[in-house]
Formats: C-alpha cells, sequence, structure tokens
C-alpha cells in the first residue's frame, strides 16, 4: 500500500512502478525481496523485458547488411535505439553516440583511441581519487604506454571533490581529466559543468564516467559541455552487455578506429582501408543488436517518468535513510557530500560488511558489500569494504525500514 | 528471524571473532605469507616458525577480516600448531572438502570437530572464501621452503 509521503506527485506513482518490475516480486529465504543493490546493476521494467524478447521472436537478423525484411527489421529499430539514446543525453547528434560493451568499454575506448593519438611523454593526466576503477585503469595503461604521468585529484573527509586542489593542479596544463558524475561507492554528485569549464580554460579535455549519475538525474551532454560521457545499459534499468560513448563530434571525427573489421570500413583492399563514418568507425563487428534495442527503451521509459521526478523521489528516500542512519551511533555513512545521489555506503562498529550481507540477505535484503571497485576509495577511509544499499526508481521508505530492521538484527546477533 | 542463519553464524564463531586464538605478530617467524580475498578486499598475514623438522613450532596471524574469515584463521591455527606440515595439508583437504560440499570432513583427525562449527559456510559458495583464505596462506608460507625463489 502506498502512503503519503512515498507520493511526491501525481506523475511518479511509486506503487505501479514498483509493478512495472517483475524481479522485485519474489520471496528469497522466506522474505519479500528488498533490492538495494541498482548501483551494481538495476533490475528490468517489463517494457524492456518485452522488447528484447519480442525482437528475438520476429525481428532478429544481422544489421545494416542485408535487403530482406528482417534486416531491415532490425535495422530500423537499432538505428532507432540510437536516437533514443541521443535524446536521453540531448547529444546533438546521434553520430556522437557510440555503442559499447558498457561504461568500461567506452572508458578504454577514449584511453586507447583518443588517448593514444594524443597523449605524449611527461603529459598529466588528473584521475579523481572517487573513480572506479575503470577510469583508473585505462589512464595508468595509457601513461605506462606514453610515459605520461596520473596526478590524483584528491577528496575530503565528506567525499567531496577538492576543487582548490583541482585547480591547482590544471596549472600544471594536464592534456586530460577523468572524473566520475557520481561516485559509485559515495554517491557525490561532482560538479561536472564547473569542471568542464575550468578543465577547458586550461587546454585539457574530460573523460566523464557516467554509469552512476544516468540512472538518477537528467544528463544534457551539450549543457555540461563534456567532451566523453560514458555510461551503462543495466545500471538504466536496461540490458548488460551494452553501454553508450558519447563524445564531441570534433573529437571523434579526428580519433583513430579502436578495433577493427566489419561495419568499420568503407572499402577494404589490401592496398588501403576507407573507415566508415560516425558512429559506425567505432563499432566493428556485429553490435549486440538485441540489447542495444533494450537499451532504447529502457530510456525511453525513464524519459517519458522524467527524470527530474526521478530524482526527487530517490532524493527523498535517500534523505530519509540518510536521517535514519544519522540516529545510529554504532553507523558511519561513508560519503557526506551535500548532493548526493542513489548511494548509502556504510560501516557498522564492530561487524564486518560480509557478515552484515549475508545476514540481510536472510532477511530479504539485497546489498552490495566489498570495495566497489573503488579501492582508492576504500584506502582513503581506512576500511576493507563497507556495505553499501543503492537505490532505485522502486524503491521506497518501507524498503529503508526493512533495511534498518535487518541492521538491528545484525547488531543483536553481534552483541549477544 | 535469523535461526536459519545459525548454522553458519554459531556461537563459537562470534567467540572467535571477539577473541581469535593466535592473533598478532611471531616476534621471529621463519615464513610469513600474505592472503588477500579480492571479493572483499580483506587481507590476513601469516606468521609461522616451521621448524627443521618441518613441524609447525608456533603460528599466528593478523588481519582485518569477516567472522567467517577470522574464526576460520583462529581455529585453524589452534589446530595445525604442532602439526607437520603433511599434516596440516591433510586437515585442509579435509576441510576444503567439507565447505566447498564436496566432502564429509574427516572425524578421524583429531580435534577435526573443532572444524565443523565452519560447516555450514558450505551453503554458502560466496563466503567459501573467508573460510579458506587462511589455509591457502598457510599453504603459501609452507610452500614457501620448497619455491625458494619466492622472496617474501
Amino acid at each position: 500500500m502506498a502512503i503519503a509521503s512515498n507520493k511526491l506527485n501525481a506523475d511518479f506513482d511509486i506503487d505501479s512502478i514498483r509493478g512495472q518490475f517483475p524481479a522485485l516480486d519474489q520471496k528469497v529465504h522466506g522474505h519479500s525481496l528488498v533490492y538495494l543493490d541498482s548501483g551494481a546493476s538495476a533490475q528490468k521494467p517489463n517494457v524492456v523485458i518485452e522488447a528484447v524478447d519480442h525482437y528475438y521472436r520476429n525481428d532478429h537478423s544481422n544489421v545494416h547488411r542485408g535487403v530482406h525484411t528482417l534486416s531491415e527489421r532490425a535495422t530500423v529499430k537499432y538505428d532507432a535505439s540510437r536516437v533514443s539514446i541521443q535524446k536521453f543525453v540531448n547529444a546533438a547528434s546521434d553520430r556522437e553516440i557510440i555503442y559499447t560493451s558498457g561504461t568500461t568499454e567506452a572508458l578504454n575506448l577514449v584511453a586507447q583511441s583518443w588517448g593514444r593519438a594524443n597523449i605524449k611523454e611527461g603529459d598529466d593526466l588528473l584521475v579523481s581519487e572517487m573513480e572506479h576503477h575503470s577510469n583508473i585503469v585505462p589512464w595508468q595503461m595509457l601513461a605506462a604506454e606514453k610515459s605520461a604521468t596520473v596526478r590524483k585529484i584528491p577528496m575530503d573527509q565528506d567525499g567531496v571533490l577538492d576543487m582548490q586542489a583541482f585547480k591547482k593542479l590544471l596549472e600544471g596544463k594536464p592534456r586530460v581529466v577523468a572524473i566520475t558524475h557520481v561516485a559509485n561507492a559515495l554517491g557525490t554528485v561532482n560538479p561536472l559543468a564547473e569542471i568542464v569549464r575550468l578543465a577547458h580554460d586550461a587546454g585539457a579535455i574530460v573523460v566523464a564516467d557516467g554509469a552512476q549519475s544516468t540512472p538518477h538525474m537528467s544528463v544534457d551532454v551539450q549543457a555540461l559541455d563534456v567532451d566523453f560521457y560514458a555510461f551503462s545499459g543495466h545500471k538504466i534499468y536496461g540490458p548488460t552487455g551494452i553501454g553508450v560513448l558519447y563524445g564531441k563530434e570534433s573529437l571523434l571525427d579526428a580519433m583513430p578506429p579502436w578495433q577493427g573489421g566489419g561495419d568499420m570500413i568503407k572499402s577494404v583492399t589490401f592496398d588501403g582501408t576507407i573507415y566508415n563514418d560516425l558512429p559506425f568507425k567505432f563499432e566493428a563487428g556485429t553490435p549486440n543488436i538485441a540489447d542495444a534495442i533494450g537499451m532504447g527503451v529502457a530510456a525511453d521509459y525513464l524519459l517519458d517518468i522524467g527524470l527530474e521526478a526521478v530524482a526527487a523521489h530517490e532524493h527523498s528516500v535517500l534523505s530519509y535513510a540518510l536521517s535514519r542512519a544519522a540516529e545510529r551511533s554504532e553507523m558511519t555513512v561513508f560519503g557526506n557530500a551535500p548532493d548526493k545521489a542513489g548511494i548509502l555506503s556504510f560501516a557498522l562498529e564492530g561487524v564486518h560488511p560480509h557478515d552484515i550481507g549475508t545476514m540481510l540477505d536472510h532477511q530479504g535484503v539485497a546489498v552490495r558489500t566489498g570495495h566497489h571497485c573503488a579501492q582508492p576509495v576504500m584506502q582513503f577511509f581506512g576500511v576493507p569494504a563497507t556495505t553499501r544499499a543503492s537505490l532505485g526508481i522502486y524503491n521506497n521508505r518501507q524498503d529503508i525500514d526493512r533495511l534498518f530492521d535487518g541492521i538491528d538484527e545484525v547488531m543483536k546477533m553481534f552483541r549477544r | 528471524m535469523m535461526d536459519d542463519l545459525r548454522n553458519l553464524y554459531q556461537e563459537v564463531i562470534f567467540d572467535h571473532n571477539r577473541n581469535p586464538r593466535n592473533y598478532g605478530a611471531l616476534e621471529n617467524p621463519n615464513r610469513t605469507a600474505q592472503g588477500y580475498n579480492p571479493l572483499c578486499g580483506d587481507q590476513l598475514k601469516l606468521y609461522m616458525v616451521l621448524d627443521d623438522d618441518g613441524r609447525i613450532a608456533d603460528v599466528s596471524f593478523e588481519g582485518n577480516g569477516c567472522a567467517i574469515s577470522t574464526a576460520s584463521a583462529s581455529i585453524m591455527t589452534s589446530i595445525i600448531k604442532g602439526k607437520t606440515a603433511e599434516e596440516a595439508q591433510i586437515y585442509f583437504d579435509s576441510f576444503h572438502g567439507m565447505v566447498t560440499g564436496e566432502g564429509d570432513g574427516d572425524d578421524s583427525l583429531e580435534d577435526f570437530d573443532k572444524l565443523r562449527v565452519l560447516g555450514g559456510v558450505a551453503e554458502y559458495p560466496s563466503r567459501v572464501k573467508c573460510a579458506t583464505l587462511a589455509w591457502h596462506t598457510v599453504r603459501a608460507a609452507i610452500d614457501e621452503s620448497e619455491e625458494p625463489v619466492t622472496t617474501e
């Protein structure tokens, strides 16, 4: 049953939304499932599941190749998904939307293609301290190859980026700033537009990790003026194995292809090859057609609900979770940025996160425990791991109550 | 509510977690090894005095792990202290079989019943590594003597 506090506006009907996600309707260890791990991967609404199913049952064929009906149908749907994604982040053109297997591949594409062509010995690459490994390691690999230097943009105890230190680092004229829009282990929302402005003034491009922002807030790559923006289908309620690299057309045009093969060429002879236009230049081989279509449907789904409504709802649930956490002396929250989205990362005094995870699971509450692929963040706070509850559009205050009831049981077991 | 969890988290586990035996660095170990669980980021350091006859004269551990991992290290060090490296391996094989569900454990081994409190792990595949981390680390410490290329 809905309670008044869950109703933010008439358009956002939480019960109706919950009903659209079949996986939520199940029992785990005898308890109705509370899914608080959307930061790792979100559940899928019926429209996405049905779109992928319908595609395989009716339309599947290879794209951009055949003249027959199924190939044309598949191509139309596949190309339409790119327009959905273009709208989702307000890119200027669908040529700026490159499909990848996910955020990780998108970031590696930038490091390997743009990076190899543009980074020289002695260059500085700035990487924030709160990055996921996928926005650290590709830059370390590039730096090792080019004898360039990765420099850390530090954060403070609240998990807020140190803008003064950032400005100081920009004086060294770095070539690239790798920064997450929302930090996956902390929930910090970084001031991306300001970061981009400062970076551009210093002559650097900005590569943003949007994996944790795109599910929670409206993203406008043109307003942000960001150069590259990477995100994943499965975190925006779409399928796994598909993701996006947005890049400014002028940058993408000037970049060499990353992988060679079919679909990325115009013509091939043994005397030479002419590469295809954007976005296909970066999409060698038969693409992940079904999941691209599913991701496009997921993007449309979120746009239909409205990202502002999503953000307002999740902010309300997160604020409630933070207020409940503040009542607990045994609980330490990692990441207390004033601008925060979707994530409650915490420690319980005297209890290891792994034990918390197993004990919560036994009460039907799914959370992530571990280092969240952000070991520098764990090192900063001096912990091997945290417990992370992360929100999706389907979570409500009752889910948070179940989480805290579960935590009570954990503390009881450990204090016995 | 949590009664079904009791099979995994027996009271003995909490006791070892609160008061781990053989915890802290040894003064003069001749073997050390680091254990690392990449799943949870846990690190465990193992100290050992392995005498000339291949007997584990003393053993201890340090680290920050979950209750399962800490209890396992605590119980393990108590059991293998005084045993030979070969005997420790026999315990590990039997223990490993029990926690992975591939074996039943071997009660003919002295004190094997103490390891049985970790038998519930078999129902939790994601937690097997927690229970076996200390054992893998012991083997790494012992193997050092056979593979002098390791320079730790």
